[in-house]
């Protein structure tokens, strides 16, 4: 069966997407559990992914070029990370502004963020590819090349022991930032779960003017996990960026579809960092699913693209028709926060 | 008493508080001794919450001090309150639904920083039931609970953070009697261990039950304390009542009143499952203001909402409409409110959010107006004339004070004025029967003035008004006849010219009206 065959690269494929999604759904559920809806995810993840790829390429093909010297790996990576956290957030920071301080409808100031996030990134990227010049294609190979570098030895020999399986690669054969995902949604689940910060948080996010009453700055916490979620969300873009088109820059608008399959995870997760992780693998796969069934006509591959979709809804009937009180949305997910003026 | 050995809890001296022109605290003097509990007495709207709100930090005084343990303080938030170990328990809940018991505790305080210690908060909230004797699970979530473990938590909360002055806003109007029972003992053990403990309620027998002292307010004064053991039901009602005062509002008699609505056995349940209605009787009359008495929440609004057809009523509740041509007999129970409407039944509802039912505030005078007419005219095209004449008809009779009538939007406006537009489009349908609800609630006294008179034209036009209030001078010098609701069942319908304010009064706290029953 050549289904069977082409699993182990399905999952492969599955989990790249898979973390780009993951990275986008852990910001967002840290943004909602403070009450903030941000619908601005596809855009925040293009202002980090352009943010990421200029800086790298300010770095390695403007500066070690001139300076004639082979670029820094470590200088790469942490050039790139903060470029990508820091343009995010401040994408976050817009959003946390007009909607919190402003009081603006966060729908709509979130779709407007993922207009000009996609804005911003296709046309800085189209730039830098003028500027590359030559092939007219952008390229980071270095930096590239460290965001995707895996322990080589490791993989194989795993590989050697599970033979068909192909443990090795399924397992290790990923850039850094997939692991650094994983840890982050453990760290995500006990800080939201466990700690004195993570209840207040949900407190802002259930219900704003008891927060108040108990002494919580709900502003500050509001801005806090607006920023922080948006800059984790930002990660994602780099991620798409480095690890699968390997440090260039397209406009086919893959980005945008993962945000919003973002969106849609986190509603799949129903706010839960532990339940993301496999959500976000599982979404990778859908996404992928149409390359992998034979004698799809193009027309049927549309079908299938709709796979984490439809999901998506079966998950939001399944809860509602449950009505359990933990798999409900934070209680004032989207409402603006007035401390009652007397 | 010997006042030197007296150790004051709170002092609070010469506190005034205005709302707009409204005095709702005029210069009270409270005290509240250390060891005791004292109950709060007053009407609707003679100012206990507010006055006790400044204790709370929600509001702040304009005039007057606090003095708390002897020193004076300044108390302008939740978080001073907390400071000065004061702790409110409010009638609404402030609680999060999907936490347990233990996370809304804790909420909020700076504790050792990072992870929370369970094991440690579950012990101190453990400490704190078995010190007082309350039943609580840490870790039930607050969604699975009864109001009154609900309650507890509220209490538990200001206890863990270290209150030992305690305000509960009218604990027991959620409560069944066995668990006001318990919340009582629970009381009288924090007493003992030297709690100061403030509670308002309406209830006079648990007034007599739970108190010390008694302080009693009346429209926003301090009337005076009297010790409970000197005090008498009666006693207290004649302070909280006080002496009738005249109004001089007109109450003319219409000649040949005919029944136009009856009501029989009526009962609504609440979602919860409460009786909210218990089989209550009455017949409201053409030319007749049925004066509705009560303490807040005894079913007034299920009554009006039963009427226009809002509410779900148990089996066995019969409302009937009389039509005035035929004098056919409607069953009302089955119709939906429209149905209703269109029978000449119209309700000027007035809650405290003037806009919850019956306007919209985003929308100005003559859109408004067309909620009731949009209906009218042939063409697919709503009438437009004739709202603009209504609304400049009711802008000009009732004096409403407005910058125009198309532009500005309701809201903006006061709320007497609000309030003008509201009763005023609901008599321009010239109604068959017309009920309003706390018609002048946080009106000044001529804008009040104003409805009563067009209430009472209504009336001598043949409509039957139905009328509930909350201030007894009024009730009884405007209506016809007034019937009494004691939690949700009729306490008995009376001639106002045959009763004094302080049967009614005592009628309203408990059924019957007999003094010292129990």
């Amino acid at each position: 069966m050549s289904f069977l065959m082409s699993l182990p690269t399905l999952l492969h494929s599955a989990v790249i997407f898979g973390t780009v999604i993951l990275f986008g759904a852990m910001g967002e559920i840290l943004t909602e559990k403070g009450g903030n809806l941000n619908l601005g995810v596809p855009g925040i993840m293009y202002l980090g992914g352009i943010a990421g790829l200029c800086a790298t390429f300010a770095y390695e093909n403007v500066y070690c070029v001139r300076a004639g010297v082979s670029p820094n790996i470590a200088v790469c990576v942490i050039l790139c990370l903060l470029a990508t956290f820091l343009a995010a957030a401040l994408g976050g920071l817009i959003y946390a502004f007009l909607t919190i301080t402003l009081r603006t409808n966060q729908n709509v100031t979130g779709l407007t963020l993922t207009i000009f996030g996609s804005g911003i990134g296709n046309f800085f990227g189209g730039s830098l590819n003028k500027l590359a010049g030559g092939v007219g294609q952008v390229s980071v190979a270095a930096t590239s090349e460290a965001f995707r570098a895996y322990p080589q030895g490791l993989v194989n020999a795993l590989d050697r022991v599970t033979g068909s399986l192909g443990l090795g690669t399924l397992l290790f054969s990923y850039g850094f930032l997939t692991y650094v995902a994983l840890a982050l949604a453990i760290v995500l689940w006990y800080f939201l779960g466990k700690t004195r910060s993570g209840l207040s948080l949900r407190a802002v996010g259930e219900n704003p003017a008891t927060a108040d009453a108990a002494g919580i700055n709900v502003t500050k916490y509001k801005y806090l996990a607006t920023c922080l979620g948006a800059g984790i969300t930002g990660m994602g873009g780099t991620y798409y960026v480095m690890n699968y088109i390997r440090g260039t820059w397209e406009n086919q608008g893959t980005i945008e579809a993962l945000g919003w399959l973002a969106v849609a995870l986190v509603i799949f997760a129903t706010w839960k960092p532990l339940r993301s992780i496999w959500g976000s693998y599982l979404f990778g796969m859908l996404y992928w699913a149409y390359f992998y069934i034979p004698n799809l006509t193009r027309s049927s591959k549309e079908l299938f693209k709709m796979l984490p979709y439809v999901v998506t809804l079966i998950v939001l009937l399944v809860v509602s028709l449950r009505r359990k009180k933990e798999d409900q949305p934070p209680a004032s997910l989207g409402l603006p926060y007035f401390r009652e003026e007397r | 008493m010997d006042n030197e050995n007296i150790q004051y809890a709170i002092q609070m001296k010469h506190i005034t508080k205005r709302f707009g022109s409204v005095l709702a605290n005029d210069d009270v003097d409270l005290e509240l001794r250390r060891g005791e509990i004292l109950s709060l007495l007053g009407e609707n709207g003679s100012g206990k919450t507010t006055l006790m709100n400044m204790l709370g930090g929600i509001y702040y005084p304009d005039e007057g001090q606090i003095f708390i343990n002897g020193e004076e303080v300044t108390i302008a938030s939740p978080k001073d309150a907390f400071r000065c170990g004061i702790g409110m328990i409010h009638q609404h809940f402030k609680l999060i639904d999907v936490f347990t018991a233990a996370e809304n505790i804790v909420l909020g305080l700076e504790g050792e920083k990072g992870k929370l210690n369970k094991e440690a908060i579950h012990k101190v909230i453990r400490d704190i039931s078995d010190r007082y004797g309350f039943e609580i699970d840490p870790d039930q979530k607050v969604y699975n609970m009864s109001v009154s473990q609900k309650q507890t938590v509220e209490i538990v909360k200001v206890l863990y953070r270290g209150a030992d002055i305690l305000i509960l806003d009218e604990p027991t109007a959620v409560l069944t009697p066995q668990e006001t029972e318990k919340l009582f003992a629970v009381m009288r053990n924090m007493k003992a261990d030297g709690k100061a403990i403030i509670i308002i309620t309406h209830k006079l027998h648990e007034v007599l039950s739970v108190s010390d002292r008694v302080a009693v307010l009346r429209k926003g004064k301090y009337v005076g304390s009297v010790d409970t053991r000197d005090a008498t039901r009666q006693s207290l009602s004649d302070m909280m009542v006080g002496r009738a005062v005249s109004l001089n509002i007109d109450c003319p008699k219409y000649d040949n009143p005919v029944d136009r609505l009856i009501v029989d056995h009526l009962s609504v349940r609440s979602k919860d499952g409460v009786l909210r209605l218990d089989d209550v009787s009455f017949t409201a009359r053409d030319g007749e203001i049925l004066g509705i008495a009560g303490i807040a929440g005894s079913g007034q609004k299920e009554l009006l909402e039963a009427i226009s057809g809002m509410q779900t009523l148990e089996e066995g509740s019969s409302i009937t409409y009389i039509d005035p041509k035929t004098g056919e007999r409607e069953a009302l129970d089955r119709l939906d409110p429209l149905d209703i409407i269109n029978l000449g039944v119209r309700m000027a509802f007035v809650p405290e959010d003037r806009f919850g039912m019956g306007l919209v505030g985003g929308m100005n005078i003559v859109e408004n107006v067309k909620l009731r007419s949009f209906r009218r005219g042939r063409s697919i095209f709503t009438d437009q004339r004739f709202p603009q004449k209504q609304a400049t008809q009711i802008v000009d009779e009732l004096q409403v004070v407005t910058p125009d009538l198309n532009r500005t939007p309701l809201r903006r406006l006061s709320g007497g004025n609000v309030q003008k537009v509201l009763v005023g489009r609901e008599i321009a349908g010239t109604p068959r029967v017309m009920m309003t609800a706390y018609a002048v609630r946080g009106l000044d006294i001529n804008t009040s003035l104003t409805i009563y008179k067009l209430l009472t034209e209504q009336k001598m036009n043949g409509v039957a008004v139905i009328y509930v209030g909350e201030d007894l001078d009024v009730l009884l010098e405007l209506c016809d006849r007034i019937m009494v609701l004691c939690g949700g069942k009729v306490s008995g319908i009376v001639d106002p010219r045959q009763v004094t304010k302080e049967q009614v009064g005592l009628m309203m706290t408990q059924l019957g009206g007999e003094s010292d029953a129990q």
